[in-house]
């Protein structure tokens, strides 16, 4: 490479501010910072794929993905195992029924791992954005495909220069097709799971599909397969939040894939000295660009973190492969944290404030979750007071209040709810009936209280309302609530 | 605003502030102004279509003779058509069964309710409020008290038929003096708090049997022997007064003085009290079924019998 070339590399490597080097007396676009941020702007990038051990942890991590498409088809007591009814409302998983009084369990589940992505961003960076994303994995799965069908990089380079012919589409059709299976199949086992699978795939050949199952199959698709197939890692650069948000989440102490400049510098290809010339002092890094034509998003992992970056680590194993075959130690490219290159020691991660602020907060998610899930209860009673009147005179004396009570069944079986009414000693209830509840329902029962006026000491009673389901007598619940009367 | 442009040749207006904001006259995209020149073109089969333009006196009515009320109208017959359709066995058995039976059986029973919400707001709640609490001089649906009987089928003739409370002023005869009113005024009050047999107003019981004869209608011990429209005197209830802020006995007093719908010379007095339910078989809707699915609801505000 030559000499103009290097030094042109050089002022892009900012270790600041980029506004450290923007000149702004004079006020163009290009000089005041606007878009000098190193994207990839030339078309398609047809990244190299090589082995390594990042290669394979993407694999293995990508494999888990594998869940998505054979969920649906799971089975438990003869119906779906995961089957989120919305028509019903009601979530099965496995065993459980969820009623969407319960959903505040969603809740927590969701904060758990909105933690868990801030929490594993502050210790190693993007490692969502690498290795787990479903876009990033989509787009893994069909850059390999289009490896498959049209050859290397350099050959797939070639192929898409040329213009259109019969030969071209012969070769790139079945790639599409392979895309278009794969973005249905994602489509398709996403609706799965809100409605019976089977019968999904019974509709869907009979061409019975409804609308909004159907939309949201071809939605899905549609965009899987845009989104995958074509603008790959621009959804990370323009449209992912979370690519941003998660740039800004990692600090010094943050481990992410870094270029030892310290090391690499000055970069350069060692030539062989001509007698009489002086050997220049160079770097490890002999600017092979293997970094750069392994990334997937097509960045330069030697100007330092930054946006475009999804912390994938296969510029680390294409780095390490060129400093085996050049017997210089492995690493110029490794996770490692800015700390870390100021000869700073890192600190234990259970010793990182935030770290331990947001397991702590993840800690407080779970331990909801399971409280929850353990405390559950197959019946719910909520008591609707009866405002206006609040109180009613009865010809008795005595002072009457009235109640809706509703009872929501979550177990499997038919209650027979009875009320009673407990809280004041001279207290008379009628409740209207028992009501019949079926699984899944809310049942209502009228209650009237009465209380004679001259034994009430209080404006507002506490009452305590019990439901008890005779079909089942230990499943009780109970509300509080309060008798008024009048002012005394 | 700048007096010289340092960017000559750049194509801006001329208009610059504070040193370098400048306006530009750039031409928006193309997809802009053709969408912009699509608008304009919608504009005019809109006008045409729907009514749109103001004339003197009315307005242009589209080609379409399309409107609002008329749209509406249509979605409101499907909505009907709907309920009619869904709910046709539910509204054939409210109309071909009794009350009695209607109360008995609990889905038709709770659909009654479900459906009269809007009735009651509309035709009952003015008088008796939004949970049958009453209003003063309106008689509380809410409490055990019934002046024409509290069983479903008793609150269905009222509903049907209406109500006229009669009392008249001063005793049956009208022959009660003002000291006569007072200690009957006394006597009532002490029936409804127990002590009715109390020697201070002994004066009063004996009024209230002999010269006033109230007991005719309320009763020999202050309890009407059938619902008639009387009062229970020996309850809690109060028909006319008992309301915070008013004085229960001159309440009582001016009832008895005055009575309850008391005409003279074709007018009624000016302190009398009014009390009359109109009849609901002209009133309502559909009153077939509709009384009765009121009755049902009324029957469940609290006190039913």
């Amino acid at each position: 490479m030559s000499d103009s070339k290097k030094e042109a590399y050089r002022p892009k490597i900012h270790t600041g501010s980029v506004l450290d080097d923007v000149t702004v007396h004079s006020k163009t676009l290009d000089d005041i910072g606007v878009e000098i941020l190193p994207v990839h702007a030339g078309g398609t990038i047809h990244a190299k794929r090589i082995a390594g051990k990042f290669r394979t942890f993407k694999w293995l991590v990508a494999s888990i993905w594998i869940i998505l498409f054979v969920g649906p088809y799971l089975r438990w007591n003869g119906n779906q195992a995961i089957l989120w009814d919305l028509t019903n409302r009601q979530f099965h998983i496995f065993g459980l029924t969820i009623l969407p009084q319960d959903i505040w369990m969603l809740a927590m589940i969701l904060l758990f791992f909105a933690l868990l992505l801030a929490a594993s961003t502050a210790i190693a960076g993007r490692v969502w954005c690498g290795y787990f994303c479903f876009h990033t994995v989509w787009v893994d799965v069909f850059t390999w495909l289009e490896e498959k069908f049209e050859g290397k990089p350099g050959k797939r380079i070639k192929l898409d220069a040329e213009p259109m012919s019969w030969q071209k589409v012969k070769i790139k059709l079945p790639k599409h097709l392979a895309w278009l299976f794969i973005a249905f199949m994602t489509g398709f086992s996403f609706v799965a799971y809100f409605v019976d699978s089977f019968q999904l795939w019974a509709r869907l050949v009979n061409f019975e599909l409804g609308y909004y199952e159907g939309m949201t199959i071809a939605v899905l698709a549609g965009l899987t397969y845009l989104t995958a197939g074509f603008m790959r890692e621009q959804v990370c650069m323009g449209f992912c939040p979370y690519s941003r948000i998660q740039g800004a989440m990692t600090d010094t102490e943050t481990v992410m894939p870094t270029y030892d400049r310290d090391r690499g510098e000055p970069r350069g290809r060692a030539k062989r000295p001509k007698p009489g010339e002086e050997t220049p002092e160079l770097g490890d890094c002999i600017d092979c660009r293997m970094c750069v034509d392994v990334c997937p998003t097509g960045v330069d992992i030697r100007l330092g973190q930054q946006f475009g970056c999804i912390t994938c680590g296969l510029c680390i194993d294409a780095c390490d492969e060129i400093m085996e075959k050049i017997s210089k130690p492995k690493g110029l490219i490794r996770y490692a944290a800015i700390n870390e290159f100021a000869g700073k020691e890192l600190p234990p991660i259970w010793r990182r404030p935030r770290v331990l602020v947001y397991t702590s907060i993840m800690t407080f998610a779970a331990a909801a979750m399971i409280w929850g899930l353990a405390t559950m209860s197959p019946i719910e009673v909520t008591v609707l007071k009866e405002r206006a009147p609040l109180f009613v005179q009865m010809s008795d004396g005595s002072v009457q209040n009235k109640y809706t009570v509703k009872i929501v069944n979550k177990s499997e079986s038919v209650m027979h709810a009875q009320v009673t009414v407990t809280g004041h000693n001279d207290l008379i209830f009628i409740a209207d009936r028992v009501a019949d509840v079926e699984p899944g329902n809310v049942g209502s029962v009228g209650l009237l209280v009465r209380i004679p006026r001259n034994k009430l000491t209080l404006e507002s009673t506490p009452i305590e309302i019990m439901v008890t389901d005779l079909n089942n007598p230990q499943i009780v619940d109970r509300y509080t609530s309060v008798f008024h009367g009048p002012k005394r | 605003m700048a007096q010289h442009n340092p960017w000559p040749d750049e194509g801006n207006t001329g208009h610059i502030w504070d040193e370098d904001i400048r306006e530009l006259d750039n031409p928006p995209p193309l997809w802009w102004m053709l969408a912009f020149y699509a608008g304009f073109i919608m504009i005019i089969f809109y006008a045409l279509y729907y009514p749109s333009i103001p004339l003197v006196n009315d307005h242009t009515k589209g080609l379409a003779g399309w409107t609002q009320i008329v749209e509406y109208k249509d979605d409101f017959k499907v909505l009907n058509d709907w309920r009619e359709r869904t709910f046709a066995d539910k509204e054939e058995r409210l109309a071909s069964l009794d009350v009695t039976e209607i109360l008995k059986d609990d889905e038709l029973r709770n659909y009654a309710i479900a459906t009269s919400k809007v009735l009651y707001g509309d035709y009952c709640m003015a008088c008796h409020g939004a949970g049958g609490q009453g209003n003063p001089n309106f008689p509380v649906l809410a409490n055990d008290d019934w002046l024409w009987g509290g069983s479903i089928k008793a609150i269905e003739a009222t509903l049907i038929n209406g109500r006229v409370g009669n009392m008249p002023a001063r005793g049956m005869m009208g022959n009660l003096s003002d000291e006569d009113v007072a200690a009957v005024a006394d006597y009532t009050i002490a029936l409804s708090e127990g002590r009715a047999d109390d020697a201070s107003v002994a004066a009063g019981k004996a009024i209230y049997a002999g010269k006033g004869m109230c007991m005719a209608c309320h009763g020999p011990a202050g309890k009407p022997l059938a619902p008639t429209g009387a009062t229970n005197l020996t309850d809690q209830i109060w028909r006319f007064g008992g309301t915070p802020g008013s004085d229960l006995r001159d309440e009582v007093i001016r009832t008895i003085t005055n009575g309850v719908n008391v005409k003279k010379d074709g007018q009624f007095l000016a302190e009398t009290r009014r009390a009359e339910m109109p009849s609901f078989k002209e009133r309502l809707p559909d009153a077939d079924r509709n009384i009765k699915r009121l009755a049902v609801y009324v029957h469940q505000l609290g006190g039913g019998q």
